[in-house]
């Protein structure tokens, strides 16, 4: 079973050396345990680029789709049998990354 | 056996073998959706044939039996699921490392299934009343006072949520043990406090339904986990509150409040085992939580004969105790109306106008600074807190005391 953790952030500041370093030692773990499969941090939302081509032609606008005070910094793809194994493993990279996150499965 | 004596039967076999029909099918077929509806049929069943043909020799093993045969029914007849999910669900993986816990039961981990904290606490509650409770859709709606199609949706949306998000039919594990009781604890005292304190007009001022069924998943949660601390206190606050159910509603409705009850009335059995709980936990010599200093302070009120001769010392000490723990406004609310039976009322007086900030919004706030301006004569100030207390209050008996005590003002 794979879930999505989405790493949820309100400040502009990118992550600092401490955090960073105890992100790659729990992401170490998670590939040690079998639960990793993907990672990765993103660009601030200033970055966005909305897509739609739904209609006759694709129109691109600067992004974001939403405009929020809390955006997503960043996520994980876990591997884990049940949601208890997902928490557990999902409040180790909370405490790591220092944010908060959700957790959604996949259908 | 007549008609009559069959349904009584019934009833109580419903009561004692829900939980475990429920948790024993869920734990065979991974799904609470097809052990709540089988558990259902088999007990439909149960209620066509007992009359006529009696009842069987073990009732439980009867009912798991049809119930299971239910569900592989309709297993078989849900093509849309494919082979391989199906197989899964009628398996049970017995792979699984057990958790370290000393108990194993299967209804136990359906309470802790119901009570999962990524399920929103609504949620938590109308399950926990279905799947472990036995309480049908049309009761838990009645006793809450909500729409039965509402209660179908919030049962509906967990049991989806529960399947998709994978929340796992399983003990916590033992780091996550003490946080995920109390979990639970919470579901049973809101359930518990809702029927106590049942709120809404023109309606009983308190659901015994509620309270009785609070006490009955709790003490059966007691039997499963003798040892904790919490589910013991839990269990003897509830006692010592039920005790005095009674004794603190008039005949016409109203409220009785602590120093106007007949004693007399209370339920001694009640009150004593409630106290035996409070003195077992006391014994372990072991730091108490927040349920057992609850229960301790109730015990401290119901081993008074007479309002004066409670020992207010002791309850003072016992809130300061929690409000180590719990810095909730509403604990220092409750401190002070000790603190004005200890010292009188200006000093609580003064004590709890600093909360006002917090707890403008909350009835027992303006309720417990009317009585304590009452106290001191100052009666223009006290109507005003009444009137506000009694805007206020959702309890049919409250509102009913609080207007007498306003009017009584002149």
């Amino acid at each position: 079973m794979q879930y999505l953790v989405s790493v949820i952030h309100d400040k502009r500041e990118l992550g600092t050396e401490a955090e960073r370093a105890a992100v790659s030692a729990f992401n170490q773990r998670l590939k040690a345990k079998g639960h990793w499969v993907f990672a990765g941090g993103l660009g601030s939302p200033d970055t966005a680029t909305v897509i739609d081509n739904r209609g006759e032609e694709a129109i691109f606008t600067d992004g974001p789709f939403l405009e929020s005070k809390e955006y997503l910094a960043g996520f994980w793809v876990m591997e884990a049998p049940d949601l208890d194994v997902m928490l557990e493993l999902a409040a180790e990279a909370s405490k790591a990354c220092n944010r908060k996150l959700e957790v959604r499965p996949f259908l | 056996m007549n008609t009559v004596d069959v349904r009584a039967a019934i009833t109580r076999v419903h009561h004692e073998e829900w939980a475990r029909i429920v948790a024993a099918l869920t734990r065979r077929f991974r799904d609470l959706d097809i052990a709540e509806e089988a558990a259902a049929e088999a007990f439909a069943n149960a209620v066509e044939h007992w009359p006529a043909e009696g009842l069987p020799p073990n009732p439980g093993a009867w009912l798991t039996t049809v119930a299971i045969r239910r569900a592989i029914d309709r297993l078989r007849r849900e093509t849309k699921r494919d082979d391989k999910e199906k197989e899964a669900q009628m398996s049970y993986d017995e792979d699984r490392p057990e958790p370290s816990v000393a108990i194993e039961d299967d209804r136990l981990r359906l309470i802790f299934t119901c009570c999962h904290p990524s399920l929103a606490l609504d949620a938590r509650v109308a399950l926990t009343l279905r799947m472990v409770g036995g309480l049908t859709v049309p009761e838990i709606a009645r006793a809450f006072l909500v729409q039965e199609t509402a209660i179908g949706q919030r049962i509906t949306r967990a049991k989806a949520k529960i399947r998709a998000a994978r929340i796992p039919y399983n003990l916590p594990s033992t780091e996550a043990l003490p946080t995920r009781i109390s979990g639970v604890l919470a579901v049973l005292y809101l359930v518990f406090n809702e029927g106590y304190l049942a709120t809404g007009p023109d309606t009983d001022p308190v659901r015994q339904e509620l309270t009785a069924e609070a006490i009955r998943l709790t003490r059966s949660i007691r039997a499963l986990m003798p040892d904790d601390g919490e589910v013991a206190g839990l269990l003897a606050l509830m006692l010592l509150i039920e005790a005095r159910r009674s004794a603190r509603v008039s005949a016409t409705g109203e409220l009785i409040t602590l120093d106007q009850q007949d004693r007399g009335a209370w339920d001694a059995p009640l009150i004593s085992e409630g106290h035996g709980l409070v003195r077992e936990r006391l014994a372990t010599g072991l730091a108490p939580g927040r349920y057992q200093i609850l229960a301790a302070i109730n015990a401290v009120h119901t081993s008074a004969r007479d309002m004066r001769d409670t020992d207010w010392s002791q309850v003072v000490a016992l809130y300061d105790l929690l409000a180590r723990l719990d810095r909730s406004p509403i604990v220092a609310l409750n401190r002070a109306i000790a603190v004005a039976e200890l010292e009188g009322a200006e000093p609580a007086l003064i004590a709890i106008e600093q909360l006002e900030d917090k707890l403008v919004g909350y009835h027992a706030y303006h309720a417990t600074r009317a009585d304590l301006l009452r106290r001191l004569g100052r009666t223009e100030k006290a109507r005003a807190a009444y009137d506000q207390a009694h805007e206020l209050a959702g309890n049919t008996a409250e509102t009913a005391y609080l207007k007498r005590r306003r009017d009584e003002l002149g």
